[in-house]
């Protein structure tokens, strides 16, 4: 496919015998924002991991057109970041500094710092409103301006395609808010082709073009946000029923879990 | 920059006074008459022969023990890492009761052999069985293949020590720890050593930056973790391996620079290992004049003093919290 960013075909992760994925396709498009959802343990970090080659697997993950197992490291570094889950950095690390390690994959011994790496470190640092932070340690930032730094990590590499695993989690709802209208600027702006795995669905069906949900290591629905994020699908995948409906800010669908209020219980306690 | 200038320059003023100082007393004067214009002066021997190889020891070996543990608190990520989480001491330890009791031999000069093979062979075992497994050799299964390894191979040494007193009335002399026999020929031998690991320890300091925030960002930022990993234990073996084997075993210089240097420097590798190459000297150094002066006219063993002298500084040090998580 022309404008497959990242694919995988036949993927299997895991032991032997203890396969978290078994034998799994895909292609991500370039320039979309795919999300990836499902139940704790259903193997989406996984597919992240291995989509982005931190975890070993078999079958082939094809970036670009190439195979993966052609690429060096460092040439998949420079077509690919990734922001794994709850990165720490080394106490007393500046936010720059940091941002500056996005540019190790382009750096080499006898050309250790450039222009250019200079002009992706300011952009990365704009691009995420960082700049006035960059003097300070990574570590006495808030939790979204931490993230807001590891994402700018993330972009001074310059990649086509951007990984995150699960970038909101842990952040109020300001900051949630604030990274991914951040990645969907990205999108829109740069053109980078984005792939998060979310744990909130109501974000996934605002924020992606492209909803892939995984249940046991496989994936078991495969959309628009409008497709995927059903009544049938949250049943079946997540085990929960609910109603979906239509977002009144955006018309995006909206999940609300179908579970008893509160007030409902009250007003009955001997019925079980 | 003004930071390792000033390091620079403390070092070369305890190399002199290293130079100057000793349990015999020899007039400023002379020294500096035997040093830059020897020519059978009374004190020429004792300068050239004694003082100055001990006092280019103290730097080497200095040098060596910093560098070696800022890289293996950088490989593990574990601020109280040294170098004998790899088993390099207990190898080396291993490797001298080995010349003494099997062999039978009784000078200090054939132990340096033995010591860097021991420490050599039992750091490989260490690194073959913590780096078994796919996910490579963790932080974790380092530290406790180390911690295995290194007990085994401590009970066989203590088996034969506690058997024969000979072997344990050598072995107490080596297992202190001293720059007093550092001759020149020795620092001639280890020189190739100290220099391919020092190497080793600046190639890879870019590896020890990336990992430093975690396996995953280091791949994700196109390093090759395991290969880092490796350079990195090669780097702590020939630098401690080597330091072991020259002057025995010389414990906290290797705990404890690091985090001076970090508070100093900053979490900055680039900049943590020419700080933890100038501090090492500076502490080693300092320690060993200081043992040869508390006990005048006898002298007392670098290795007693680093920890002694070492320690209320280094607590200090920590209530300060100037201490540095990694």
């Amino acid at each position: 496919m022309d404008d497959e960013a990242l694919g995988a075909r036949g993927l299997v992760v895991g032991y032997r015998g203890h396969e978290v994925i078994d034998g799994l396709d895909l292609a991500l498009m370039r320039g979309r924002i795919t999300a990836i959802i499902g139940a704790n343990g259903c193997g989406k970090s996984t597919l992240l991991r291995a989509l982005s080659r931190l975890l070993p697997s078999e079958g082939t993950v094809v970036l670009d057109g190439r195979d993966t197992a052609t690429l060096s490291t460092r040439e998949i570094a420079r077509r690919l970041s990734v922001l794994p889950q709850g990165p720490s950095a080394p106490e007393g690390l500046t936010v720059a500094d940091l941002v500056a390690r996005g540019r190790y994959p382009h750096q080499r011994w006898l050309r250790q710092w450039s222009e250019t790496d200079e002009a992706a470190v300011r952009e990365a640092l704009e691009r995420t409103n960082m700049t006035a932070f960059a003097g300070r340690p990574v570590d006495e930032l808030s939790g979204g301006q931490r993230q807001k730094a590891w994402i700018a990590m993330a972009l001074a590499q310059r990649t086509d395609t951007v990984l995150l695993d699960e970038p909101t989690t842990y952040l109020d709802i300001g900051h949630q808010a604030e990274v991914l209208d951040l990645l969907v600027e990205l999108n829109v702006s740069a053109g980078r082709t984005i792939v998060f795995v979310l744990h909130d669905l109501n974000q996934a069906a605002r924020y992606a073009d492209r909803v892939i949900a995984m249940e046991r290591g496989r994936i078991a629905a495969d959309g628009t946000p409008d497709e995927v994020i059903t009544p049938e699908t949250l049943r079946a995948v997540f085990d929960v029923e609910a109603h979906v409906v239509a977002d009144p800010h955006s018309g995006a669908p909206l999940v609300i879990p179908a579970s008893v209020p509160l007030t409902v219980r009250r007003a009955a306690p001997a019925a079980s | 920059m003004s930071g390792l200038v000033a390091l620079a320059i403390a070092v070369g003023v305890v190399a002199m006074l290293s130079i100057g100082v000793g349990s015999r007393f020899i007039p400023p004067g002379s020294v500096l008459s035997a040093l830059f214009s020897p020519g059978g002066g009374f004190y020429d021997n004792v300068i050239w022969e004694l003082r100055v190889p001990r006092t280019v020891a103290g730097l080497v070996i200095g040098a060596a023990l910093g560098l070696s543990g800022a890289v293996m608190q950088g490989l593990t990520r574990n601020p109280i890492a040294d170098p004998g989480i790899l088993g390099v001491h207990a190898g080396a330890a291993f490797g001298v009761v080995v010349a003494i009791y099997v062999f039978g031999l009784l000078d200090f000069r054939a132990y340096v052999g033995f010591a860097f093979a021991g420490a050599a062979l039992v750091s490989a075992a260490v690194w073959l069985v913590g780096s078994r497994g796919r996910d490579g050799a963790t932080p974790v299964k380092l530290a406790l293949a180390g911690a295995a390894i290194s007990a085994f191979i401590g009970s066989a040494t203590s088996l034969v020590l506690y058997a024969d007193s000979t072997a344990f009335d050598e072995f107490r002399f080596w297992s202190v720890g001293s720059l007093a026999g550092a001759k020149a020929d020795l620092l001639l031998a280890a020189a190739p050593f100290l220099a391919g690991g020092a190497l080793l320890a600046f190639g890879v300091i870019r590896g020890l930056n990336a990992l430093s925030m975690g396996a995953d960002v280091a791949r994700s930022l196109g390093q090759r973790v395991s290969l880092v990993r490796g350079a990195a234990a090669l780097a702590v073996v020939l630098l401690s391996g080597t330091a072991v084997a020259a002057v025995g075993p010389i414990g906290f210089v290797g705990l404890t620079v690091p985090h001076v240097a970090r508070a100093l420097a900053g979490p900055d590798h680039r900049r943590v290992l020419p700080y933890s190459a100038l501090l090492g000297p500076l502490v080693l150094l300092g320690a060993d004049i200081v043992g040869r002066v508390v006990a005048i006219p006898s002298e007392v063993q670098v290795g007693a003093i680093t920890a002694a002298v070492g320690a209320p500084v280094f607590i200090w040090f920590v209530r300060r919290r100037a201490v540095r998580e990694l």
